[in-house]
């Protein structure tokens, strides 16, 4: 599905005759072409888990990591290039904490998202800068209860139940929905997470892969970390024997 | 009488400023005095600022920066509101007031009592008194007239208080500081702020209860002439 600019792709300021800026849609491409990144709201908070495609055998495990906090309460999992969403994790704990030092509360993560969102859109506005090639899923749990964001490198940003962005977004949607997000725990939930990552990673295009999954619920407090390594295992258990199970029919 | 009075001295607030919860809200209350040195420039003052629909702020020391420091706060909460998409906390009301106070403390004499009732918190008080401190306390007194009032209200405050019983305690405090305080005068105004809304009271200066050797007001020395009794000060 590839449409060719002709002209009126070589700068992000210009338009072209139907309306389309190219160059964001090339961006959006770039996070296309990277490993899957999902988040799911569930009843008690919110769950995100990334396909980390290892490019090479000799990376430690648990480097290169996708998912970053911002603050207390919340977290970011890019997808795309990885060090433009270095920039933006950067910009939205500079955010978080600004927002802190002069309300004198932690920033609702509505305000998060609607300033990452900013910033992300401003790159898109002038010719001397490049849009941002990565999406962002950005999970919080506030006062308000848990809410979890996407951003696009157009500056788009929506509130979700249910996000994915990446190679297999369009397969990891399909099972996000067949999931009864409101009655899940974030518990139950990291397990599924974990399922429909393995279930849509591709075997035969990419090599090997490793899982990375952060939540914030009521169960961490309502503290952005890591998955606790033995839930994390558990998950994996059950994703693999998952696609044991299909692979056998 | 002083017939070289400073008619240019800047105006302050003598002031007795209070701020008390209760069950369910608070109660804000204030005099009505702003003097100029020893001349009262305004005897029917309103020293109790809104700030949004549910955070009002009362003021003491000087009239000008207690106001520009409200007017500010006042801006800066109508953003937030705006870009939250609610009515802004009374925490983050109080905050604001401390940043400006605090960080312009060399230029600004200001004691405010900021206090409100937002949805997650319910009704709250907080102190920042003159160097930028921020306390949030159960209730809060203010201005020179509150001297007079710290052991009052070691006895009279109570947790958990009515309504009724914490606005009539608001308005027994102002007055009893009134009548020692000079710098604190006029009538009493009070607001109430709750679930339901904001409420504003006001009690006229003459209709407030003497306390210990204060007199009945005298128009005149001729009126009493024509009484029963003429003798003056024998009450």
């Amino acid at each position: 599905m590839s449409s060719i600019g002709t002209g009126y792709d070589l700068s992000v300021t210009t338009f072209s005759p139907d309306g389309r800026v190219f160059q964001i849609e090339y961006a959006a491409k770039a996070v296309d072409n990277s490993g899957t990144v999902i988040g799911i709201r569930c009843k008690d908070g919110i769950v995100m888990g990334v396909e980390k495609l290892i490019a090479s055998k000799m990376m430690l495990p648990g480097s290169n990591r996708r998912i970053h906090s911002v603050n207390r309460h919340s977290g970011m999992a890019v997808a795309g290039l990885a060090a433009d969403g270095r920039q933006i994790v950067a910009r939205a704990k500079s955010e978080a904490t600004n927002y802190q030092s002069v309300y004198g509360e932690p920033i609702p993560v509505k305000e998060l998202a609607e300033r990452v969102a900013s910033y992300v859109h401003l790159c898109t506005l002038y010719w001397w800068l490049r849009p941002f090639g990565c999406g962002i899923i950005l999970g919080g749990y506030d006062r308000d209860g848990p809410q979890l964001y996407m951003v696009e490198p157009s500056g788009i940003s929506y509130r979700y139940f249910g996000a994915a962005i990446g190679k297999g977004k369009q397969a990891a949607k399909t099972e996000i929905e067949k999931l009864k997000l409101s009655e899940m725990t974030c518990r139950e939930g990291v397990i599924e997470v974990a399922k429909i990552i393995y279930k849509v990673h591709d075997e035969a295009k990419d090599k090997a892969f490793e899982l990375e999954m952060s939540w914030v619920c009521d169960e961490s407090k309502q503290q952005h970390q890591k998955v606790p390594g033995d839930l994390l295992e558990e998950a994996k258990a059950a994703a693999r024997t998952a696609l044991e199970e299909m692979d056998a029919d | 009488m002083d017939l070289n009075m400073d008619l240019n001295a800047p105006h302050s607030m003598g002031t007795t400023i209070i701020g008390v919860t209760y069950n369910g809200g608070v109660v804000l209350g204030a005099d009505s005095r702003t003097s100029t040195g020893m001349y009262v420039a305004n005897r029917a003052s309103d020293k109790i600022t809104q700030l949004t629909d549910n955070v009002y702020v009362c003021r003491s020391g000087s009239a000008a920066d207690s106001q520009l420091v409200s007017d500010y706060v006042r801006y800066f909460l109508h953003q937030h509101t705006i870009q939250l998409g609610q009515p802004a906390t009374v925490k983050v009301a109080a905050n604001l007031i401390r940043l400006i106070s605090y960080n312009n403390k060399n230029m600004l004499e200001t004691g405010l009592i900021v206090g409100g009732w937002d949805k997650y918190e319910g009704g709250k008080i907080y102190g920042i008194p003159l160097g930028g401190t921020l306390i949030e306390q159960p209730f809060a007194i203010g201005g020179s007239g509150s001297s007079y009032l710290y052991g009052f209200f070691d006895q009279a405050w109570k947790e958990g208080m009515t309504k009724d019983e914490a606005e009539q305690l608001v308005v027994k405090a102002v007055s009893l500081a009134i009548a020692r305080d000079g710098a604190s005068g006029g009538v009493v105004r009070t607001v109430v702020i709750n679930s339901e809304g904001v409420t504003r009271n006001f009690y006229p200066g003459d209709k407030l209860q003497l306390w210990h050797e204060e007199l009945e007001p005298q128009n005149s020395l001729l009126d009493i002439l024509n009484s029963p009794s003429p003798e003056p000060m024998n009450i």
